[in-house]
């Protein structure tokens, strides 16, 4: 690790103050930046602790919900509200990590957690991540985990959150505070695809700082779930993961329908073509797999992670059928 | 060097008898002693507060912390290398590479040696060759941890690559036979195996493949060293005190005697504790420092520098006559390996001694590759040995349209198939019988895919679980009697987690006849007399017979000192019994005189006695193997693949259970570990690069608590007559065949057979 100063901000306007000096990095629950540093992966000179900011979870007069970003990932998912309103998430959150890591994790170290790919990992390893047009090491490596949709020949990296998957499905939307002031911006659009520049991860600015998450009203969102694909039974990330709502109209049919997937892409991906292929359609296991084709339709699978296509496509299907069912 | 050869080698030059029916250990046959009960763990109230000191928390003065800077390429020559950023980095004491290194020998190679521990035979850090991707070629010590590991990272170190081998498919086209495999021949043919095959009514002719797997024991390696001197102190996590001792004797061209190893406590040993580059790398680096060292590996430094499972590619074919016997027994294949070890993964010993067939053949052959030298790995060759050969079994009899526990029975040998000796003690199929009562059995479908709940396929599986008995020779023991009747037995030997303390505890109480809480075992200190490795399942077998050797001399001893007014007076030792406190005639009449009694009238505190075990002779005469019955129930997700364990029984036949509780302890372990074999544990070795991709438990899964359910041990108890306490070693027959037994139950649930490791969900899509 490489030595840093350390910095508690008392408020948001001081935090971006001091995350503005150069080589800065805000710390939520360290429980991945401080493991980067660890493997000098991160090597920042100063970290501004911005645990101390706000941690509420407010309910507005809209009929959303207003979550800190410092709020750990542990009184999020136990939240009663969250529970109720937004089960999803809630799963999403239990689906990952451990008890303890959860205890330490904020809501928005979580947003901006990278990627699990190895080679990223090891400096050893050609990352362009890691180092901007060094090359990628994974394309043609072990890419098990990696991504499916919207990669590109720089990059194949997930992005390994499963909170995230959720919050997109929810429709969630971030703030921020920047030296510019204030501003939101939908969680779908807070991360960005590789492209050609891998190492750009998000659309934040320089020392713009994440304070809450909101989560619009959202109805269907009481039925709603999310489902993991992983390795092993608990502790590992996801191969491939699944939010989703449903709304079925008395009639049977597809009223509304949020979905999103994890373990695919760069970042939380939202189905928004499945979305489109299942409005108006009956709510039938016919339907459902139609949809997972039309948003696995462009999938580009490397050496070793085919089988998340047909994974994928499987656990859309399986998580609407069980919205439709009694079990949700 | 196999224990047949060390035990033949002790014999020549003995002017012994040597007499392999030798009258059981009468400890045998008591029934009322501590034997047989669980004793609690000693260790565990020190281990449960904080209290018992491992080799990373041995504290002392003007300590400084180790750093080891790792390869980046698999094979090549270091060009250039610059230590001048970290040596500015304050708080650094040194900076050792192969430019300052001292002069070192090399060490010698486990196995070349009784004595020896070495797991390669590779030069440390002695010049500017690198030899696979992750070798040490810096140690930075500095004042505290974080200090060395900054100071490392801004090391510079250029390479100029050389062409490496880092290809399976291609090493395996050069394999080659090694001279021999753990001391047995590498290859066994009885009759014409191929053309019986060709011939049989019923066969089976598959490929498994098994891939590489790291030690993941919850210790990581570590070593806290100092010189005082010219005396070298080594506070280790050790499996093999003395044969380290010996080892770095040689490397640094210094007498045994000035060397003490400690190692009082292992956190998980499995086989990967044994003498790798970072004690040697802290040893000479203290020297040269002229302060104390403490290396600690991170999870990366065990995955980089301490070896583990190598990957193997395996063949087994089965043929069956129309009685359901075996016509041909095939089971050959091809491991990798450095040119610098010798650990060729035994992975035919099960074939060699579980079947009868007509004809065999069973090859064991060697790919050498650039990296990391491999290991012994809680049954190293046996656990994914019978992963195959078991797989290939319930293939068999699913073709052949008969239960795979009916098929075992028609194959159940009447002596050893290979060596023709007589069994000295099998009761596999009573562990059978008992195991498919127990699990239920009989409620499985022989049709595949025949039970579904919700979206989860159910199935059972069943394989055999085989592992041999060992006794290493060369152990000796030290019986310490005191006047207030309380027991000191003392050996160099190892507590690695497995209870080893608290089972001597219980055999030397019952060889002595005192209560078990008044007799101490003192261990992991190469001061005590030398033990022998904990290793191959066989260290209590070895410390009970050296026990028993120093306990004889201490009766004879005591016999001689009690004199003619004792009421023993007249008796010879084999008279007598130790019980109750003291020694009393065989008969059970009233000749009885107490160790106080005895040694207040000698006007003695104490007396001790030493002796080393004689050699194990009963391997030499009897096939000695401890056997299994392993029952899974798994669950297989029809939608995602994924494979959940729900139920699983172990029925073992391994001699007398000495501690019901360690015991049962023991063989969960192992059957946990294997349930990581089946599903989930896998090295990533970059064929490109030769690198490890994943060294950490992030992404090299071992099974967590959610993985695995609750399983039943069970156990025959019937006593080997010919071990000493009748008992086998249980530390690694627990891991074996519980591949099998999961993929068969995958195979019942599902209809689809997986023969590669790790059966991961995207197999089973």
């Amino acid at each position: 690790m490489t030595p840093f100063s350390f910095a508690r901000a008392d408020d948001a306007a001081a935090a971006v103050r001091m995350g503005g000096a150069p080589g800065a990095k805000y710390l939520g629950g360290g429980t991945n930046l401080v493991d980067l540093m660890r493997e000098t992966v991160e090597q920042p000179t100063s970290l501004v602790d911005v645990t101390g900011l706000g941690d509420a979870i407010e309910e507005r007069a809209d009929g959303g919900l207003l979550i800190g970003a410092a709020a750990r990932n542990t009184a999020v998912a136990g939240h009663r509200t969250v529970r109720t309103r937004y089960p999803a998430l809630s799963r999403a959150i239990l689906a990952g990590a451990s008890g303890q890591i959860r205890n330490m994790a904020t809501m928005g170290g979580n947003l901006l957690q990278r990627t699990r790919c190895t080679y990223f990992y090891d400096a050893a390893a050609r990352c362009n991540k890691r180092v901007p047009g060094a090359g990628c090491d994974a394309v043609e490596g072990f890419n098990r985990i990696h991504a499916i949709l919207g990669a590109s020949p720089a990059c194949v990296a997930t992005h390994p959150s499963d909170m995230c998957v959720a919050l997109a499905a929810l429709d969630a939307v971030v703030h921020l505070q920047g030296g510019a002031g204030t501003r939101s911006l939908p969680l779908v659009d807070l991360h960005r695809l590789p492209g050609g520049r891998p190492d750009m991860e998000t659309t934040l600015e320089p020392s713009e700082l994440i304070t809450a998450v909101e989560l619009p009203a959202l109805p269907m969102a009481a039925r709603s779930t999310y489902r993991k694909v992983r390795d092993r039974a608990s502790y590992a990330f996801a191969l491939v993961s699944v939010a989703a709502a449903l709304d079925v109209a008395a009639d049977g049919t597809v009223r509304d329908v949020r979905l999103a997937l994890g373990g695919v892409a760069h970042k939380p991906w939202r189905a928004a073509m499945a979305e489109q292929a299942l409005r108006g359609q009956p709510a039938t296991e016919a339907s459902f797999r139609a949809a997972a084709e039309a948003e696995l339709a462009d999938a580009a699978p490397l050496a070793h992670n085919a089988f998340k296509v047909e994974l994928a496509k499987r656990t859309i299907t399986a998580v609407l059928a069980e919205l439709t069912g009694d079990r949700a | 060097m196999s224990i047949i050869d060390t035990v033949k080698q002790a014999a020549t030059g003995m002017m012994v008898k040597l007499t392999p029916d030798a009258p059981p250990d009468p400890l045998i046959a008591r029934k009322h002693g501590a034997l047989g009960t669980s004793v609690p763990r000693i260790d565990g109230p020190r281990k449960v507060r904080g209290k018992a000191q491992f080799a990373a928390e041995v504290p002392a003065e003007n300590m400084t912390y180790a750093a080891l800077l790792y390869s980046t390429v698999a094979r090549g020559r270091i060009t250039a290398l610059d230590t001048a950023a970290t040596e500015a980095v304050p708080g650094v004491v040194f900076v050792m590479t192969h430019r300052n290194a001292p002069r070192l020998k090399p060490p010698a190679l486990f196995q070349t040696d009784p004595r020896a521990a070495g797991a390669s035979s590779l030069p440390v850090m002695q010049d500017a060759e690198i030899h696979w991707n992750g070798e040490p070629v810096a140690i930075v010590l500095a004042e505290t941890q974080e200090q060395a590991d900054h100071a490392k990272s801004l090391i510079t170190v250029a390479y100029q690559a050389e062409p490496a081998r880092l290809s399976f498919a291609e090493a395996a086209t050069q394999s080659h036979q090694p001279p021999n495999v753990m001391g047995e021949p590498a290859m066994i043919q009885v009759g014409d195996a191929e053309a019986a095959l060709a011939g049989a009514a019923f066969k089976v002719d598959l490929t498994f493949r098994t891939p590489r797997h790291s030690h993941a024991a919850i210790e990581p390696h570590a070593a806290t060293v100092w010189w005082d001197g010219d005396q070298l102190v080594v506070h280790d996590t050790t499996q093999m005190l003395h044969q380290e001792r010996w080892t770095l004797a040689g490397i640094f061209g210094i007498p045994e005697e000035s060397i003490r190893i400690l190692s009082p406590f292992v956190g998980g040993g499995f086989g990967g504790k044994g003498l790798w580059s970072h004690q040697i790398l802290a040893v000479a680096a203290s020297k040269l420092s002229g302060r104390p060292v403490r290396v600690a590996l991170s999870r990366e430094g065990v995955f980089r520098i301490a070896g583990g499972r190598t990957t193997t590619e395996q063949r087994v074919a089965l043929g069956a006559k129309a009685d359901g016997t075996l016509a041909a027994l095939i089971h050959t294949g091809i491991v990798a390996m450095t040119e610098h070890n010798n650990c060729p993964e035994q992975f035919t010993f099960p074939a060699r001694h579980l079947y009868a067939a007509d004809a065999m053949l069973l090859e064991q052959r060697v790919a050498e590759m650039d990296m990391l030298a491999n290991t012994f790995m809680r049954a190293p060759g046996e656990s994914i040995g019978t992963f195959a050969l078991e797989t290939a079994m319930d293939e068999l009899a699913e073709a052949m349209g008969i239960d795979p526990i009916e098929l075992r029975r028609r194959l159940e040998p009447e002596k050893d198939p290979t060596s023709g000796h007589a069994f000295s003690s099998r009761n596999i199929l009573e562990a059978y019988a008992k195991g498919a009562e127990r699990f239920g059995w009989d409620k499985r479908s022989p049709v595949p895919r025949s039970r579904r709940e919700g979206e989860w396929l159910v199935g059972m599986g069943v394989a055999t679980a085989t592992y041999p008995y060992y006794r290493m020779p060369g152990a000796a023991a030290r019986v310490t009697l005191t006047r207030d009747g309380h027991a000191r037995v003392a050996m160099a030997s190892h507590e690695m987690g497995m209870g080893t303390a608290t089972v001597q505890a219980q055999a030397g109480a019952d060889r002595l006849g005192l209560p078990v809480e008044n007799v101490t075992f003192e261990y992991g200190d190469t001061l005590l007399p030398a033990g022998t490795i904990a290793g191959g399942s066989s260290q209590t077998a070895s410390i009970a017979a050296a026990v028993t050797a120093a306990s004889a001399k201490l009766v004879a001893d005591l016999l001689k000192r009690a004199g003619n007014d004792s009421p023993l007076a007249g008796l010879s030792a084999d008279d007598v019994e130790a019980r109750d406190g003291g020694l009393g005639h065989r008969d059970g009449g009233d000749r009885f005189e107490s160790y106080a009694s005895i040694l207040g009238r000698a006007g003695l505190e104490e007396v001790s006695a030493e002796a080393e075990a004689p050699p194990p002779m009963e391997v030499m005469s009897y096939s000695m193997h401890s056997y299994g019955a392993q029952f899974c129930e798994a669950r297989v997700n029809a939608v995602t693949g994924e494979v959940r364990v729900s139920r699983f029984l172990g029925s073992f036949d391994t001699g007398r259970i000495l501690n019901p509780r360690n015991a049962t302890s023991q063989f969960r372990g192992g059957i946990i570990m294997g349930l990581g074999l089946a599903l989930m544990e896998e090295t990533e070795f970059d064929e490109r690069s030769g690198r490890v991709m994943n060294p950490s438990l992030a992404e090299y899964h071992v099974p967590v608590h959610l993985d695995v359910p609750e399983i039943d041990v069970i156990w025959t108890d019937i006593p080997d007559p010919h071990a000493p306490l009748g008992a086998h070693g249980i530390g690694e027959i627990g891991i074996t065949g519980v591949g099998a037994a999961v993929a068969n139950a995958i195979y019942s649930a599902t209809g689809k057979r997986v023969r590669d490791l790790p059966i991961t969900l995207d197999k089973l899509l």
